[in-house]
């Protein structure tokens, strides 16, 4: 069974409640359409869950199949070093058809950020560096397409859809699940 | 077939001549002294986001890091490899086990014959031309390449990088 490696530390981008029961990890590419569908169900998750889950996020970018999914990547990247991944990381799922570097730019103003700091960190590619370290700890946990999600640190080989990770989750988080703690 | 009848490790990997193109061909015995990762896989054109060959392909500096050749197999003829290689911007070998129909593959036990098509099954070869490791994966999972790139490690000596 594959397993997360290595495991979600403070480098991670990561929301809910960072004690909770349950870890969710998505590996994705904000240009795979696999991955916009995904979008939806996760959030449902994460509402559903509540303060028993916590979410974190790595890259990892199809870059043949998908021209823009390093740069989207690297975006988000570059909001997170002003305090903005997860808006950004929304507004990129919310408009995966307009991802090419004038789309992005506009992004980047609808959230207030630095452009001029922006637009440089994205021209220098300061943080390929950091994509690259996620798209590595994906194949070492044996990522096998976009999305790939791992719960509690194994992967998730079922479909994407609210029951199939629900009951997932339930499995995955054991016997503290109901019992209320 | 049994599902569990793939070649495991220990045993010397059959050599095999296959095209990978209209008039070239690959041997396995080319790339003796240097790892080999064998994917057999179904066929060509899977959807691109859980495409095992595109997730490789992502990939490829992962396996180059260990100096290890990538080839994937399947029973697609090469003219279908050259455009699906094409259309995924692959960069590594496709080998097409056409003629006969699946014969490498029997060979290494990766064969479906109730489907007619490769298993998903992935083997390491040492640089001695022995299989150091191999997978079958369950029907309907791809593989992703962390037994893959944990075989590399353990083959040990020095990491060989081609330039």
């Amino acid at each position: 069974m594959s397993e997360l490696i290595p495991p979600v530390t403070s480098r991670d981008h990561v929301r809910g409640d960072p004690s909770g029961l349950v870890t969710l990890v998505e590996f994705g590419d904000y240009e795979c359409p696999f991955c916009g569908k995904a979008y939806p169900v996760i959030q449902a998750v994460e509402e559903a869950l509540g303060d028993r889950l916590r979410f974190a996020y790595r890259h990892f970018p199809i870059a043949d199949a998908h021209p823009h999914a390093l740069l989207a990547a690297e975006s988000a990247e570059a909001a997170d070093a002003q305090g903005m991944f997860w808006e950004m990381h929304d507004l990129l799922y919310e408009h995966q058809d307009a991802l090419t570097w004038p789309d992005i730019m506009q992004y980047a103003t609808t959230l207030g950020l630095d452009v001029e700091e922006f637009e440089r960190d994205i021209r220098t590619h300061r943080f390929a560096a950091k994509v690259r370290a996620d798209r590595h700890s994906g194949a070492l946990s044996g990522v096998n397409g976009t999305p790939t999600l791992f719960i509690n640190g194994f992967r998730h080989d079922g479909p994407v859809d609210f029951d199939s990770l629900w009951s997932a989750i339930v499995d995955g988080a054991g016997a503290g699940f109901y019992g209320g703690a | 077939m049994n599902r569990t009848s793939i070649l495991q490790a220990g045993l010397e990997a059959p050599d095999f001549t296959l095209k990978t193109t209209p008039d070239q061909a690959v041997s396995l015995s080319d790339f003796l002294g240097r790892p080999v990762v064998l994917a057999f896989y179904p066929a060509d054109w899977s959807p691109v986001c859980g495409d095992q060959m595109a997730i490789y392909n992502q990939l490829l500096d992962e396996f180059q890091s260990y100096d290890a050749q990538l080839l994937g197999i399947s029973v697609d003829g090469v003219w279908c490899h050259l455009a699906f290689a094409r259309d995924r911007k692959l960069r590594f070998p496709l080998l097409s086990d056409f003629e006969p129909k699946g014969g490498i593959a029997r060979a290494y036990g990766a064969y479906n014959a109730k489907e007619g098509v490769c298993e998903r099954a992935l083997f390491v070869i040492d640089r001695n031309g022995r299989v150091a490791w191999s997978y079958l994966s369950p029907s309907g999972v791809n593989p992703g390449a962390d037994g893959i790139l944990r075989a590399l490690a353990g083959l040990g000596g020095q990491r060989e990088v081609h330039p």
